[in-house]
């Protein structure tokens, strides 16, 4: 079985998402959707904890997406792996946002110390 | 040890320790002592250490050859001498023949070897060896007593340099004089280093060697003459001294090609071969007079065949096929081309050659110029570089040499010795310089030994080097024992001091004495009474043999005189009569002991040293031992002079000769005595009175023959006169040279920078500002905003998306 978008994402779009079974594309679907509203609230929120909110949804929508793709459907049945290398990338993921999210929010922080303020749009003293 | 062994063994390590007194002084010499103050010990340890060493050679050598007299006329005494031979493989002349010839001609006893070689290449061996006679041994034991002498005589003498020292002589540009630190240890130094360069000519077994050492003298002597290298008149004596003895040395040099190029061989004797019977390789001395001829001279076969080159080439391009019977055919006919007169030129030229060395070394005529300049060095080297040793080097090679000389180049050295003497005696009679007086004496004197080599009185020649050697360093010595009491050379300032200095009057008038052959004739006599009247006999006896050279006789007897007058003239002028300067003489005292010791003993010896002992034992029966093979019986011979006649030196001891020369000796010094007497002592005449009346002979005589200015006229001046065209050549032609193309280079080069500041700096420069103005424009990109960033990365990533599917749209739709 060959994988690729015209395999997949063509034939879902052509019957419709609503009246199929639940698919590998309906989670892209969800994936997307996440992603899309990570970057909004990114690009839209002045507050930065807004926007390292924003940061969470983004790696989810991408979790989601790694997931999806790990699922037995999309799967050769000759893979001689465990079947779960897309969750543990999922894991990683998690795992860094921990990370990042605890060094953002100390960023965070200090800027506040500094400027009395978690707004964005002051912080730009990096101005080139 | 067999004496063949021990000989080299003494005498080498006599020769060294002076090098190793040199290195010590060279290295620690400052660190002796007080400004170098032992460096005197040092040197003198040495020296007597070579002394000591010499005269247990000297033992050795009596223990084996025992000094006999000599039996004139009947060579059966020497018969004992074929056993003799057999004994030491490693003499070179005796055992190879000694017994071949049952008429048992005189061959002297030699000792010859390699300690070392240098190169070996083919023909050539140049190596440092020896070649031990009796007149090595002699000589070594002469120089090296000297020298002791003389060292310990410096040691006093030169003690002004433990301390700072002014020199009076040398006037800075600001007035004032010269000081400088005493330079005790350097004197010493360069004395050690000429001992040692001296003993390595005597004891040198091949020419090679001679030419190292002969030049190591040189060196020696040019540091000598110029130790007060300040004084403008001392460096100049050094220069000139050094730059004379090379034209002889370049003489010498050709003699050394024409031997070499002929003979391929510098050794003086034999080369055994391995096994030790037999020779390897004859030496200078069998080829030129080989045993197989009685030693008679002839030209070798080497000079012979160099000669006919052609006709050799010839034969062997004939028979190119054998060269076997190329090279039969060419020694069949050396005794042809030999008649023929082939070769005889060459070894002409190879003893004149040699000679030239000898002349500059020696100070004969033309190169005597330089001696009297070099007493501008302190007066213990005037006594034994330029008096008793060095200068003698030139005799000594000469007589060592003797065995190759042919007729033709005895008859230049003696007439060259004639010139020379008669030329230094008439000026030594009008100088007024007491130092002056005796180096012309010793030029004097040198020609005295240089004219009986010529006229075939070996022994006469190298006797009188020995004698000459004692009283002219005693000379020397007792002229600077006035020096250091009176300071100052000039006699007329002198006068009297035979009262304040006895002692130094006293070996003065010995030494005096020696040096004019004073003695009772036929009785008994100071040293020079038997070495010159040795000379006038061989002189007088080869004038009769050769007619048309009787001037040489002439020269002989009247340099007598003269050396009669003007040593007498010195005597009476310096000790006899009223002081005539009573700064000088109230100055005047006797010099210390260590000065005044060495005089006694050089005095005594002076008296000595020509005596024979009853027993037979006395240098000139000593000399005769060394007596170069071939040399004790009449010869004829010569080519390019007529042909000359040389009588065997015995017949000069016979009845009349003998009688007449000893007569004329006697007679012409007591004229001579009187004379100086008359002249300077009784003030019968006075000295003002002959000088106004003979006012051209006296002014040319005090001019030194005008011999300066004429050597300042025909070679001073024209090589300054080259050398300042060759100046000129330099500055216009090859400077301008330089400097155009340095000219063209710098315009050259301007170009270059052109290039590089516009075009290459130009591009360099033009990226810089693009990038830099590029970055300034980027630069507004990055406005801090967060937010906008967020949009950049959102809007590039669709941007990609689009551009993306737009450009592999195919590939998208599959």
């Amino acid at each position: 079985m060959t994988f690729g978008i015209d395999a997949c994402v063509t034939p879902v779009f052509a019957a419709g998402l609503l009246d199929g079974a639940v698919s590998v594309t309906h989670y892209l679907v969800v994936g997307a959707i996440l992603f899309t509203a990570g970057i909004v609230c990114m690009a839209v929120k002045r507050n930065a904890l807004g926007v390292l909110m924003g940061i969470e949804l983004v790696l989810n929508g991408a979790n989601v997406n790694f997931v999806a793709f790990a699922s037995p459907y999309l799967r050769g049945e000759n893979a001689v792996s465990l079947g779960l290398d897309g969750q543990v990338i999922a894991l990683f993921v998690i795992l860094l946002a921990a990370a990042e999210a605890a060094v953002a929010l100390a960023i965070t922080l200090n800027f506040y110390n500094n400027h009395s303020t978690v707004d964005i749009d002051r912080a730009d003293d990096l101005k080139g | 040890m067999d004496l063949a062994a021990q000989l080299p063994f003494l005498l080498g390590l006599a020769w060294l320790a002076p090098l190793v007194s040199f290195v010590a002084i060279l290295f620690f010499g400052p660190r002796m002592g007080h400004h170098g103050k032992n460096a005197a010990w040092v040197a003198t340890a040495a020296i007597v250490t070579s002394f000591v060493l010499s005269l247990a050679a000297f033992g050795a050598w009596l223990g084996a050859h025992p000094v006999k007299a000599v039996a004139h006329g009947s060579h059966g005494a020497d018969a004992g001498h074929g056993a003799e031979h057999a004994e030491g493989h490693a003499e070179g002349h005796g055992d190879a023949h000694g017994g071949d010839h049952g008429h048992a001609a005189h061959v002297p006893h030699a000792y010859s070897g390699d300690w070392y070689t240098l190169y070996q290449g083919g023909d050539l061996k140049l190596s440092i060896g020896w070649y031990i006679d009796a007149l090595t041994v002699l000589m070594f034991v002469v120089v090296t007593f000297i020298a002791t002498c003389i060292h310990v005589y410096a040691s006093g003498y030169m003690h002004d340099e433990l301390h700072d020292v002014t020199d009076h002589e040398v006037h800075l540009s600001g007035g004032g004089h010269l000081h400088r630190p005493g330079r005790f240890p350097r004197f010493f130094q360069a004395l050690s280093l000429f001992c040692f360069s001296m003993l390595g000519i005597v004891i040198a077994g091949n020419l090679a060697m001679v030419f190292i050492f002969w030049e190591l003298v040189g060196i020696c002597s040019w540091f000598l003459i110029g130790f007060y290298y300040e004084r403008k008149s001392a460096s100049n004596a050094a220069n000139k001294a050094f730059i004379v003895n090379r034209v002889g040395d370049f003489g010498m040099l050709i003699g050394l090609m024409a031997l070499w190029g002929a003979l391929g061989t510098l050794h003086f004797a034999d080369t055994p071969a391995a096994d030790g019977a037999g020779v390897a390789r004859p030496g200078l001395f069998s080829l030129v007079r080989p045993a197989a001829e009685g030693h008679a001279l002839r030209v070798p076969d080497g000079m012979v065949k160099f000669s006919a080159g052609r006709e050799v080439a010839k034969i062997a391009a004939g028979r190119a096929a054998s060269p076997a019977d190329a090279a039969a055919e060419v020694s069949r006919k050396v005794d042809d081309w030999r008649s023929m007169g082939l070769g005889r030129w060459l070894l002409f030229v190879a003893g004149v050659g040699i000679f030239c060395g000898c002349v500059g070394k020696s100070a004969q005529f033309p190169l005597f110029v330089w001696l009297p300049d070099a007493m501008e060095g302190p007066t213990p080297v005037s006594a034994l570089v330029h008096s008793a040793t060095m200068v003698a080097a030139g005799v000594y090679l000469v007589g060592r040499f003797y065995p190759v000389l042919t007729p033709d180049v005895l008859l230049v050295i003696a007439y060259v010795g004639a010139i020379t003497l008669f030329i230094a005696a008439t000026i030594a009679l009008v100088a007024n310089d007491i130092k002056r007086v005796l180096a012309y004496s010793t030029v004097s004197q040198l020609g005295y030994m240089m004219l009986a080599l010529g006229v075939g009185g070996w022994s006469a020649g190298l006797f009188h080097l020995v004698t000459h050697a004692f009283f002219k360093s005693l000379l020397f010595l007792c002229s600077g024992s006035v020096i250091h009491a009176c300071h100052t050379n000039d006699m007329r300032k002198m006068g009297g001091l035979a009262r304040v200095m006895p002692w130094t009057a006293g070996t003065m008038l010995i030494g005096c004495l020696a040096i004019i052959g004073a003695g009772i004739p036929f009785v008994i006599g100071l040293s020079g009474y038997y070495s010159k009247d040795a000379i006038l006999a061989q002189t007088l006896s080869f004038a009769r043999a050769n007619p048309s050279h009787s001037i040489l006789y002439l020269a002989v007897a009247g340099g007598a005189f003269l050396t009669a007058f003007y040593m007498f003239r010195l005597w009476f002028m310096t000790f006899a009569g009223q002081p005539r300067d009573h700064h000088v003489a109230d100055h005047a005292h006797e010099s210390p002991a260590v000065m005044v010791a060495p005089l006694v003993v050089l005095s005594v010896l002076a008296v000595v040293a020509g005596w024979t002992l009853p027993g037979g034992f006395g240098l000139a029966n000593l000399l005769e031992q060394a007596r170069p093979a071939g040399t004790e019986a009449t010869a004829t011979g010569g080519f390019a002079f007529g042909s000359l006649t040389y009588p065997a030196e015995h017949e000069s001891h016979e009845g009349a000769i003998h009688v007449t020369a000893t007569l004329t000796a006697f007679s012409t010094a007591l004229a001579g005595v009187l004379l100086a007497a008359a002249m300077y002592l009784w003030r019968i005449v006075s000295p003002d009175v002959v000088a106004k009346v003979f006012r051209p002979v006296y002014t040319f005589l005090a001019n030194r023959w005008y011999f300066d200015e004429l050597y300042h006229a025909i070679f001073v001046v024209p090589v300054l006169a080259i050398a300042k065209l060759a100046s000129a050549n330099d500055r216009g032609v090859i400077d301008r040279i330089i400097d155009g193309l340095a000219w063209g280079t710098r315009q050259i080069a301007g170009i270059d920078a052109w290039i590089d500041r516009t075009l290459v700096d130009g591009l360099v420069n033009a990226t810089a500002t693009a990038t830099w103005n590029a970055g300034l424009e980027l630069k507004k990109l990055q406005t801090g905003h967060l937010r906008q960033y967020v949009m950049f990365i959102v809007v590039g990533t669709v941007a990609l998306f689009v551009l993306a599917s737009l450009l592999f749209r195919t590939t998208l739709a599959g």
